[in-house]
């Protein structure tokens, strides 16, 4: 019987396949953006519009209904005549509001990409908001913030926010349930005046069909799209702030605490961006990380931790998340800081850095072997102002990193000094443990 | 009727001398590649007393092997550019790797080492125990609705042991699993006769034929075990769970009905696919215009045809099933009257326009699916693991293409009946 072979050594990445783009901006300042991606014989189309949670000065709850709102009912069409022409166009199109836009996702059958972005057009300039359907669409919306209010993540994620946003309004809660119950037609039919145009929006379109088509398509279909909104820049959050105590938000009976720390980042393209981006791989970024090889693989605290930087238009944001057994709370944030700890003090082996490099250089390119990935990708890297030479060029800018940048970038950024820290859970259980690690506040689930 | 638009993805396919299956199903426009292996064991394989060990095994697989320690295998994928993950269903287990198609023969090679010696060791089982105690407690003991429906609508709906155990586990048959017990499983079930090696996106199928020669060839042949028999009656009264919920803040609702066989009745299994989208799919749905938009009595409704593997990939018994989540009070039987009486109006017939949409609607949705070399590459091992027939991936359009409106009224009729289903209703409050 033969031993086992060694292990194989692995060429070099072929270099990425870069699409070529039909880019233009229409006269009335909406953008689009078209790549030909021919693997199936469909479309996938990315609409951005800023007017996402921050551009709304009440509580949110116009913001995050109008998406909804917007597709039920046109000038000429009720919600069941638009389910029923996208089904016979085989077609999916659905929207929601993020902290900054207002997204619309849709994928058609490709020899119906013109009736769809028709539809769409309909949908932008002529929404009617007919009263039983908002009222379907604020009570459906009422239900899933309850429900998402009961999840232990959300409430992590909520506690997050108003801790590293302040009075911001990238820190304001979900909307209340009462309130958005309240809500009629009126509210929303002036905050899509208000807010809804072509000017600072973008489209993407990938599909099996040549850039020139599909940007002519949009152009003839969207090019009468004329609303004159109001602009304003919504002011950016102030940075996080530092050395405060931990919050603990009490969730009596817990079986797990969520450990979630967050400082400031730096914006994608940022000339220390790239070696900010892979002190973030290596501690916690991936798999093989030193998070997940500590918590889950050594010690068995947990299923998932991990690193993740959260872009928004405004502000960048490092975010620690680790859902750990009660009993193992303190002694997983104690392995945490130790980790970050690490990363600030000693330089990153030259192996170790490498692997991280391969990695997030390798997972970009597979985020982008469908056509719904393309189209997300170049939709996330357009609302950060960036073009596709930020795809054609990352990996080179990788490539350039060296240990002694990883190590100047993370002390300064990884550093627990810099970071806060927020936990859901029993604080019957664990609020004296993690005292001994540093002083603690409580508070309660809202 | 307008011509089916479909996919046609090439397979090319192959048999190595200890029985380990192959099937390729290249693209050379990608510059990824897709490896995957499938094992025919799932949840449905798993004996009394080791409810959970399936899943616990796949865990195991990742702890390293006879020549790599612990947390090479993902770090040699991850950092080579690639992800990897596997995971445990009702009747398979997978394990899969997407990578830059510069690093094929180290995918081939990983899959091949650990398909010959598996490390185990009782510092790995303890915390991988720990590690899957920590995942069902996220996934399903501290989180509202937390397994439901996947977890316990086939603990209702199924009353033998195969398909109607807590395939999760339970913690004390977790506590309980020994290294022999791993030993035996992966002697039994990790066998290369027992496994099928699928490759997608960029490849070479003649080159890479030669590589896997030479990687899994030596792989020693042991017998694969005989397949899992699930098959059980269809139940003749309706069987109706309480399922208190302690985190969730409002009722709701889990039905599911038997459906025909999805091998051996593949052509009716495939028009319950389409009946289940008209019942539930979308806002044009019956059961959406009926209990969200028209009664209101509900603020959500989903569902489908399949169990936790997918629609397609499930050789055993499946169902459709469906949930909704409601306000108020639970009264499930305000929905179920609903339900019952959109099922009746459907099985009395339905226009060729109605299927005719929902059919166009669902063959956009699947084709957009399998652009994705990881949903390619599943469902061709899985339609070949299952069905040695892999080019299924090609059919299922003109599968769904063939089924008129008769069909669909005739299996609502047969099948979709309030005596053959089960009801799971979710009680929300107690403590948390």
């Amino acid at each position: 019987m033969s031993t086992a072979a060694a292990i194989p050594s692995v060429g070099k990445a072929r270099p990425l396949k870069v699409p070529a783009v039909d880019d233009r901006t229409l006269r009335t300042g909406l953008r689009v953006i078209a790549v030909k991606r021919s693997s199936v014989p469909r479309a996938e189309l990315r609409l951005r519009i800023p007017a996402g949670m921050v551009h709304d000065s009440g509580d949110g709850v116009r913001a995050r209904l109008l998406p909804d709102a917007m597709l039920a009912g046109t000038k000429d069409r009720s919600s069941v005549e638009i389910a029923r022409e996208l089904q016979r166009l085989g077609a999916s199109l659905a929207a929601h509001s993020d902290d900054d836009d207002l997204i619309v996702h849709a994928g058609v059958l490709e020899q119906n990409l013109k009736p769809l972005l028709a539809l769409i057009a309909e949908t932008l300039t002529e929404p009617s908001f007919p009263t039983d359907e908002v009222a379907v669409a604020r009570d459906r919306i009422a239900q899933e913030i309850i429900i998402r209010r009961s999840q232990p993540s959300a409430i992590a994620a909520e506690a997050l926010d108003a801790r590293v946003y302040g009075r911001h309004r990238y820190g304001r809660p979900l909307p209340k349930p009462d309130a958005v119950r309240r809500i009629g037609p009126g509210p929303l039919r002036t905050y899509h005046a208000q807010h809804v145009g072509p000017r600072g929006s973008s489209l993407v379109i990938v599909g099996d069909v040549s850039p020139s088509k599909a940007g002519d398509l949009a152009e003839e279909m969207l090019g009468s799209w004329r609303a004159k909104v109001s602009s304003a820049a919504p002011a950016k959050p102030t940075p996080p702030p530092t050395h405060l105590p931990v919050l603990i938000v009490d969730r009596p009976g817990a079986l797990q605490t969520n450990i979630r720390l967050a400082g400031r980042w730096l914006r994608r393209g940022e000339p220390d961006f790239y070696a900010l981006a892979l002190a973030h791989i290596v501690f916690g970024g991936y798999f093989s990380s030193r998070l997940v090889k500590n918590i889950r693989e050594d010690k068995g605290y947990t299923y998932s931790p991990g690193s993740a930087v959260d872009h928004r238009r405004l502000t960048s944001t490092f975010i620690v998340a680790a859902d750990v057994g009660t009993e193992v709370t303190a002694p997983s944030l104690l392995e945490i800081t130790y980790e970050l700890g690490r990363m600030t003090l000693m330089p990153v082996p030259q192996d170790e850095l490498d692997a991280g490099r391969r990695y997030l250089a390798g997972v970009t390119m597979l985020s982008t072997q469908t056509q719904s990935g393309l189209a997300s990708y170049i939709d996330s890297i357009t609302s950060a102002g960036l073009g596709i030479d930020y795809l054609r060029d990352f990996r080179a800018n990788l490539e350039r990193v060296t240990p002694d940048d990883v190590l100047r970038v993370a002390s300064d950024y990884l550093s627990p000094q810099n970071l806060l820290t927020v936990m859901v859970g029993d604080a019957g259980v664990i609020r004296r443990p993690v005292e001994t690690l540093g002083p603690v506040e409580l508070t309660k689930a809202r | 009727m307008p011509k089916t638009r479909t996919t046609a993805i090439p397979i090319e396919r192959t048999r190595l001398d200890n029985g380990l299956r192959v099937v390729f199903a290249p693209d050379r426009s990608s510059q990824a590649v897709f490896v995957s292996v499938y094992y025919d064991v799932g949840f449905r394989s798993e004996p009394k007393g080791k409810t959970g060990f399936a899943h616990l095994f796949e865990h195991l697989m990742f702890q390293g092997s006879a020549t790599l320690e612990k947390g090479m295998h993902d770090s040699l994928v991850t950092g080579n550019g690639g992800i990897l993950n596997g995971s445990t269903r009702n009747d398979f287990t997978n394990y899969f790797e997407m990578m830059p198609s510069n690093a094929l023969e180290l995918a081939l090679f990983l899959e091949a080492d650990r398909m010959r010696a598996v490390r185990l060791t009782p510092e790995n089982l303890q915390n991988q125990v720990d590690v899957v105690k920590e995942e069902i407690l996220v996934n399903v003991k501290n989180q509202p609705y937390g397994g439901f429906p996947w977890l316990y609508l086939p603990m209702a709906l199924f009353t033998t042991f195969p398909n109607a155990h807590d395939a999760y586990g339970d913690f004390a048959d977790l506590d309980a699993a020994t290294l022999d017990d791993a030993a035996e499983f992966f002697d039994r079930y990790y066998a290369p006769a027992n496994a099928v090696l699928a490759i997608a996106g960029d490849v070479d199928p003649d080159q890479t034929a030669t590589l896997i020669e030479q990687h899994f060839g030596s792989i020693q042949a042991r017998p694969a075990p005989p397949t899992v028999d699930a098959s059980e009656a269809v139940p003749s009264e309706e069987r109706r769970v309480v399922h208190p919920d302690p985190h969730a803040p409002q009722p709701a609702i889990a039905v599911a009905y038997r459906v025909p066989d999805p091998i051996a009745e593949f052509d009716d299994y495939a028009a319950t696919v389409l009946l289940s989208s008209i019942l539930i799919e979308g806002e044009a749905s019956r059961l959406y215009q009926r209990l969200v938009k028209n009664d209101r009595i509900a603020s959500h409704v989903s569902g489908d045809v399949g169990l936790v593997a997918g629609t397609f990939e499930v050789r055993g018994p499946s169902m459709l099933h469906l949930a909704a989540w409601y306000p108020g009070t639970p009264d499930p039987d305000r929905i179920l009257k609903a339900i019952d009486e959109e099922v009746a109006s459907v099985a009395d017939g339905i226009d060729a326009e109605e299927l005719d949409r929902f059919r166009s609607s669902y063959t956009a949705e699947y084709l957009g699916s399998v652009d994705a070399l990881s949903q390619r590459g599943m469902l061709v091992a899985a339609f070949e693991q299952q069905r040695a027939h892999a080019e299924l991936i090609n059919e299922i359009p003109s599968a769904l293409a063939r089924v008129t409106a008769d069909d669909v009224s005739r299996l609502a009729r047969a099948w979709i009946q309030p005596n053959r289903r089960a009801v799971l209703d979710v009680q929300p409050g107690g403590h948390a």
